[in-house]
Formats: structure tokens, C-alpha cells, sequence
């Protein structure tokens, strides 16, 4: 299967295989109406399988998002058809505005105007909590 | 201006500290009896609450201060649907301190982010409700004397106890502290709790159904009701209100310096012939919950 290089725009690698989807709904990518290429289960000699997700345009990238779905995906930024930059991404400390707190009892439930924030509580295991309730994110 | 939303923003030197003081207006009331003259308490209940706002609002008064404030939210403009955050900013142009509970977990922090002065976390829901631990502090301090080698039981609902989940927190702060978690499978305490507050810090705990098995090795024992207002059915309420009911006999294998606390209000899982035993003292919690309110009101208010 062949997909075209891309002259000036994103190549998210090493997305965990299966979170591809995720990753583009996350991202808001149904939104952009430039071309966007979302393979999954491609070979990798690292992860043996691996999702990759080529968007044909620069554009601003939610950082926390992306780290929040899969802290393991590399950013690459493709300028003339070349690597002009490479990026791993870390494990945000706090997100906002990216999930919402599902616990039926919490203020972010009612309250307008109110930021959805979590915060990591447990780095080991991907725990985030919701900052209000401290529910943990599902 | 500081606020207080959760007990863990306390050191364990300031509790020490709010003891202390509350122990000396025990010893000394006419000594505080104008340290808050001049000030305002708003009390902002939108969750109906006997205890805990009176003993707010007598702390107030025997600061020499004053209160306005509301005790339920179908009397204030939130039955209109307005904000938590416009309420406050509202509140924060007429009093100097806010004590607020809300049904919603995580509101007085809200509050707290739209005030420059103290919101006090009166109750938030099955979450946090950080007086009502320093509440159960100063009981513990008085009664015992100490904070450190006890065996604590905790029994009833211990899933939406949130007077549980902050005092668990509270005394998992000292040493030789061994919890006894007595509740149905189904009120059992949540795992965060038991991960963050016991498990991370490897402390000894143990979990049971068995009140009457439990009850030889107590120095404390901390009963709670089951909450019908936290449950989404009737039918576990029915199922589940009944599981355990404190009663003399069950106290006969029980320490002789025993401390029987609850947080109250109790619906029938502490007998009332209970209430004669030298060893119940949560009335005497109740009275305590004043003195430290008053300590903490100084405390935010940066009176000396």
C-alpha cells in the first residue's frame, strides 16, 4: 500500500496500534480539509504493529492531547519534503478542556463556562483525575 | 486570602497549630469573644445541614462577629439557575469569610476561584469535608491525648463517607496508625483512597464485614450512617441502612477507654442506650466542632 510523500505538513509516528482513530477524533482532524492519512497497523521493527496519521498541512497541534492519548507518538514536521523537525511528547501534568468528567455528582456536570481540568496523579499507570471531584478520568 | 477546600491542604504542624488554639478558647472563650468583631460570615447552604451551619454560625457569634447567608438553595437565586461562580462573586462584595456546602463535588473549589477571600468547604457532596475532620481531630486529641499508636475502625458507609475518606487521609499522616474498615461489599472504601492514602504510604489495614469481630482490638471506633441522599435507589437504601446497629452488647468485648465517635446526624446504626456509655462522646464531638471552627475562621482570617 502505497501513500504519498507529503510536501509541507505532520506525520504522527509510532501511534500505538489501535489508537489511530482515537488520536484523530482527539485531534479534530475530520475537521481539516486538507488531505489526511490515517494508517493502521503498519510493521515496525520497535512496536511490531504501529498506527501512523500524515496530514498534509502544518498545523497547530493540541501538544496535551496528543500526550494524553499516547505519550509514545513522535511529531515529525515535514517542510519541502524533508524532516525539519522531530518531537517526542511528554505526559501532560494537567489537560484541560480535552475529556470531561463523567461522575454524575461533579460540579463540572452543572456549572457553565467552567474549564474541564484533570491533573496525572499517578504517572505509572496513566491515572488522571478530574481537578473538581477528583474522579478518576474513564 | 487562603481557603480551605480539602483537609490535605493542612500541614500537619497547622492542625497542630488550630488544635491548640481551639483547646485554649476551650479553656479561654471571653479571651476571643471580639477577635472577629467587625466581620462576616457568609454561610451559603445549598444542601440542607443542622450541625454544621449552626456550629459555623455560633462559632461567628462567639468571635464577635456576624452572619448572613442562606440554608437552602431554593432560597437563594441558584433555584433560578444561577451560577456557583456569579453566586460567589456576588457574596464576596457583602461578607469576609465563606463557609459553603453544595451538593456538587468540587463546588467550593469553584468558589474558591472566584473570590479574593477564604471559602471554607462546609460539605461537598461524597467528597471532602474538612471541618468535620478537624472536627473528629480535636475529638481524637482530647479524648486520647495522642494521634499516634491507634488502632481507628470505621464502619457503615464507607464508599460515600466523605467525613471517612478525610479523616482516613488525616491520620494517615502519624505514625503507628493501623485502619479497620468495617462496611457491606458494597460500601466498601473506594480504591483511590486505599491506593493514595494507605497503600502509597504502606500502612497497616484491614478490611471486614464483621463489626463484632473488629470491635476487641479498637481504640476508636468511628461509625457513619448510611446516606439515603447518596444512593440512586430506595430499595439499597432499604437493603443497606440496617447493616450495622451499635448497641451495648455488641460493646461488651469492646475497650474499657473505648472512643465511640460519629459524625452525625445518626439514624438508628447507634442505639440510643449507647448514648448512655461514658465511652460515646459524639455530642462532645459536636460541641468540639465549634471550638475548632472558630479556630480555623481566626486562621483565615488572619486575626491574632
Amino acid at each position: 500500500m502505497i501513500i504519498g510523500q507529503i510536501k509541507d505538513g505532520i506525520v504522527l509516528d509510532h501511534i500505538t496500534a489501535g489508537l489511530g482513530m482515537t488520536l484523530y477524533n482527539f485531534l479534530g482532524l475530520d475537521k481539516l480539509d486538507c488531505q489526511v492519512a490515517l494508517i493502521k497497523n503498519a510493521e515496525s521493527v520497535k512496536m511490531g504493529k504501529k498506527d501512523i496519521i500524515k496530514i498534509d498541512k502544518v498545523i497547530d497541534l493540541d501538544f496535551d492531547a496528543l500526550g494524553y492519548v499516547d505519550p509514545g507518538v513522535t511529531v515529525n514536521i515535514i517542510k519541502d519534503g524533508k524532516l525539519a523537525k522531530r518531537q517526542s511528547i511528554d505526559i501532560p501534568e494537567r489537560i484541560e478542556n480535552i475529556i470531561k468528567c463523567k461522575n454524575p455528582r461533579c460540579i463540572t456536570t452543572v456549572e457553565q463556562g467552567l474549564n474541564h481540568i484533570f491533573v496525572l496523579s499517578d504517572k505509572e499507570n496513566r491515572v488522571y483525575r478530574c481537578l473538581y471531584c477528583e474522579s478518576k478520568a474513564k | 486570602m487562603r481557603s480551605l477546600i480539602d483537609i490535605q491542604e493542612l500541614s500537619v504542624s497547622e492542625i497542630d497549630e488550630l488544635i491548640a488554639v481551639a483547646n485554649d478558647i476551650i479553656d479561654n472563650p471571653s479571651k476571643y469573644s471580639e477577635k472577629c468583631k467587625g466581620k462576616i460570615l457568609a454561610t451559603l447552604f445549598f444542601e440542607p445541614s443542622t450541625r454544621t451551619r449552626l456550629s459555623f454560625e455560633s462559632a461567628m457569634f462567639n468571635l464577635g462577629g456576624n452572619v448572613l447567608g442562606f440554608s437552602e438553595a431554593q432560597s437563594s437565586s441558584s433555584a433560578k439557575g444561577e451560577s456557583v461562580a456569579d453566586t460567589i462573586r456576588t457574596v464576596g462584595y457583602y461578607a469576609d469569610i465563606i463557609a459553603m456546602r453544595h451538593p456538587k463535588e468540587g463546588a467550593p473549589m469553584v468558589a474558591s476561584m472566584n473570590t479574593d477571600i477564604p471559602v471554607i468547604n462546609a460539605g461537598d457532596g461524597g467528597h471532602n469535608h474538612p471541618t468535620q475532620t478537624l472536627t473528629d481531630l480535636l475529638t481524637i486529641h482530647r479524648e486520647k491525648g495522642r494521634f499516634d499508636n491507634l488502632t481507628i475502625g470505621f464502619c457503615g458507609d464507607l464508599k460515600f463517607g466523605r467525613t471517612v475518606h478525610s479523616l482516613i487521609g488525616a491520620m494517615s499522616r502519624y505514625k503507628n496508625v493501623k485502619f479497620v474498615l468495617i462496611s457491606p461489599e458494597e460500601l466498601k472504601v473506594p480504591e483511590y483512597i486505599k491506593q493514595t492514602e494507605l497503600e502509597a504510604k504502606n500502612l497497616e489495614y484491614v478490611e471486614t464485614t464483621s463489626l463484632e469481630n473488629a470491635m476487641p482490638e479498637l481504640d476508636i471506633l468511628y461509625m457513619t450512617r448510611v446516606q439515603r441522599e447518596r444512593l440512586f435507589n430506595e430499595q439499597d437504601y432499604i437493603r443497606l441502612k440496617d447493616s450495622y446497629i451499635l448497641t451495648p452488647q455488641k460493646l461488651e468485648t469492646a475497650k474499657s477507654d473505648l472512643t465511640i465517635m460519629h459524625p452525625l446526624p445518626r439514624v438508628n446504626e447507634i442505639s440510643v442506650a449507647v448514648d448512655k456509655d461514658p465511652r460515646a462522646c459524639y455530642f462532645r464531638q459536636v460541641n468540639n466542632g465549634k471550638f475548632i471552627r472558630m479556630a480555623l475562621i481566626m486562621k483565615l482570617l488572619e486575626v491574632k
